[in-house]
């Protein structure tokens, strides 16, 4: 199982809504996250490697969310499930929701993207695998199967960590995984013939609870000119005196 | 059909038969598709696939292809797994199977990102493996066809010689039947792709008196005995591609490479620059649409009299012009796909496309370099280059004053007294 989510395309320059409740996202490119690119990816070479049998790519989010379903199907995955919502989700709704459709449809692996674009929050992943009570294995760099159990190669900030797990686990896809493909034109015909199912989160008995309030979203304070400094001896006495970063 | 209906509602011009050929007009546009200008979900994916495609492959390297005359084969390669390479071919002849809009859309943001690569996949597309598709045998089919489609050969096609061009009957390249071989002589001019092409559909003259009706077509491997190439021409844009005589001298090939019946020759070039014109529309429209992209981007950017130029007038003025004739260019264009794709006449919709759209990609590359002011002139930009590409759009494939002769040859059939 791979999740997918519909994010503001990356190349996209964020604008704040005049009324700062949050960015503007009408009239804004929407693509797929780009680590979930990496995911679907990942899971299409496990399968032409004979390693997975079936892929099925999942969403929450609105209707338009089945475009990325899409694209996902135009890559090589068989179905697709939408869970269909309006609200605002945070990593704990998409954890819970995903869940259930684990719990529904059983898979042996599920592959995320370690973070959304557009939040940034890298959680899902690990949720995830703490509410099935499975192995995880997230900021994949290299992912090896056989024989029932999986080898992980984790980007850390000390270097690489290589693990080992059984399956079923959660795998969470970092930036170098792979290089995503580009759908063919005959794959993109086929993905209009495959399913897309769609469930709510009230079928899988999960309530959307908002836990956080927005109260303001602002541009980021502009970045003002630097100085320049003629000697060592004076730029560590701004460090210390003005900065205030050394002691 | 539509035809002789707008002939009726003109000559009588009441108005129960005008709305009948305005309903025929807009039906025109059916296929799976919505109002005008509204694409498919299929469409979407595939027109968003090709623009990613040239985005982040053809586009930072399209000014080092431009500049050192070098044919992109790593990205033919990837365009043609993706089955860019053989778009409205059916699978089973290693085609994607798509439409002639799909084909539009595809050719469009290709050429959005290198006109070059728009260039060489056009060619292959639609005047090597469209007459192949249409005309060949399935014996030819598998094995002129599929290895092209599929994007592992590349295809090209002779009809234009150094003393003629749209007047395809004066063509002086001979074919003649010894035994049961054809024997092939001549020179063909102006071949786009020539110089990395595995075969050539060649147009070629059978029997001299019958004029138009005694032109076949041919199906040459470019390694055949007596093939070979002329100087690669220095061109002034869509530099990436090749484009050089073919010359043939005493080239033998079997019977079997006679591409539809003896004297189908004019057919199959016709029927092939029609299609063709579609692809260079295309084509045009993604030179028309960068220039505008880069023109905007700059514009908003770059500061005189303290505020970005973009807020002036006289800038703002050819921003809209140029939006607007691309958009226009575009509807064009792709109506002479829909009504491809119908199966229907589209010869004179073609023909405007072409005309309309490389008329836009000039108008467009010109007022690019003009809000770039100096930096539209320096290759540091690519609006150079957009303005030498754009320029071949209104010569190839039948120049801007041929188009006009279709579009008013058609008129005066439909309008006939």
């Amino acid at each position: 199982m791979v999740g997918v989510k519909r994010v503001i395309d990356y190349a996209v320059k964020i604008r704040v809504k005049p009324d700062g409740t949050g960015v503007e996202t009408n009239n804004v490119k929407m693509s797929m996250n780009p680590f979930d690119e990496i995911a679907v990816e990942e899971a299409v070479r496990l399968k032409e490697k004979n390693v997975v049998k079936e892929i099925i790519a999942v969403t929450v989010g609105p209707t338009a969310s089945q475009e990325q379903l899409r694209t996902a199907l135009a890559m090589g995955a068989d179905r697709a499930i939408h869970v269909k919502t309006d609200e605002d989700t945070v990593p704990l709704h998409v954890a819970k929701l995903f869940k259930e459709l684990v719990l529904k449809e059983k898979p042996d692996l599920v592959i995320l993207g370690k973070q959304a674009i557009d939040d940034d929050a890298n959680q899902t992943g690990q949720m995830l695998a703490a509410l099935l009570g499975w192995p995880q294995g997230v900021f994949a760099s290299e992912v090896v199967i056989a024989d029932g159990s999986m080898t992980v190669t984790r980007e850390i900030d000390a270097g690489m960590e290589t693990i080992k797990m059984k399956l079923p686990a959660v795998i969470t896809a970092d930036l170098r995984l792979n290089e995503p493909r580009y759908a063919t034109l005959p794959n993109i015909m086929k993905a209009k013939k495959k399913k897309i199912d769609t469930t709510t989160p009230k079928d899988l008995g999960v309530e959307i609870k908002q836990h956080l309030k927005i109260v303001k979203m602002a541009d980021p304070p502009s970045r003002k000119a630097g100085i320049k400094v003629a000697t060592v001896d004076e730029l560590v006495d701004k460090l210390r005196n003005e900065a205030k970063v050394i002691a | 059909m539509l035809g002789l209906q707008l002939k009726r509602a003109a000559r009588t011009g009441t108005t129960g038969l005008r709305r009948l050929a305005t309903r025929q007009l807009s039906t025109a546009f059916a296929d799976d598709e919505g109002p005008v200008g509204v694409m498919s979900e299929t469409h979407e994916m595939l027109r968003q696939t090709c623009r990613d495609f040239a985005d982040a492959q053809l586009k930072p390297i399209a000014a080092a292809l431009d500049k050192e005359h070098r044919f992109p084969a790593e990205q033919i390669a990837a365009m043609g797994e993706m089955g860019l390479m053989g778009i409205a071919i059916p699978e089973e002849w290693g085609g994607a199977g798509m439409d002639a809009l799909a084909y539009a859309l595809a050719m469009e943001e290709i050429s959005r990102g290198c006109a070059s690569s728009g260039v060489i996949m056009s060619v292959n597309n639609s005047l090597y493996c469209d007459p192949v598709n249409k005309f060949g045998t399935d014996e030819q089919k598998a094995k002129w066809l599929t290895p092209f489609a599929s994007g592992k050969k590349l295809g090209c096609f002779g009809l234009s010689e150094p003393g003629n061009g749209s007047d395809a009957a004066a063509a002086s390249t001979t074919a003649r039947l010894e035994g049961d071989e054809w024997v092939i002589n001549g020179t063909k001019a102006w071949i786009t792709n020539a110089h990395d092409a595995h075969a050539a559909v060649v147009i070629a003259t059978t029997s001299k008196e019958l004029k138009h009706k005694g032109l076949s077509a041919f199906l040459v491997p470019t390694d055949a005995p007596g093939f070979s190439l002329g100087k690669k021409e220095d061109k002034l844009g869509i530099r990436a591609s090749s484009t050089g005589n073919l010359i043939f001298e005493n080239v033998r090939v079997s019977q079997a490479n006679l591409l539809g019946k003896q004297g189908d020759g004019f057919k199959v070039a016709m029927m092939t620059l029609d299609g063709g014109r579609i692809g260079i529309a295309a084509q045009a429209l993604g030179i028309a649409q960068a220039s505008l992209e880069c023109a905007i981007a700059y514009a908003q950017e770059r500061k005189t009299f303290n505020v970005p130029i973009a807020k002036h007038q006289s800038i703002q003025i050819k921003l809209a012009d140029m939006a607007m004739r691309v958009e226009a260019a575009r509807l064009l264009t792709h109506r002479a796909a829909g009504l491809k794709s119908n199966g229907q006449p589209y010869t004179k919709e073609a023909a405007m496309a072409k005309l309309a759209a490389s008329e836009a990609a000039t108008a467009n590359a010109h007022a690019a370099i003009q809000v770039l002011g100096g930096m539209g002139y320096v290759t540091d930009m690519p609006a150079e280059r957009f303005y030498r590409d754009a320029r071949i759009t209104e010569i190839y494939e039948g120049t801007s004053e041929i188009q006009r002769l279709v579009i008013a040859g058609s008129l005066l059939k439909e309008y006939a007294i």
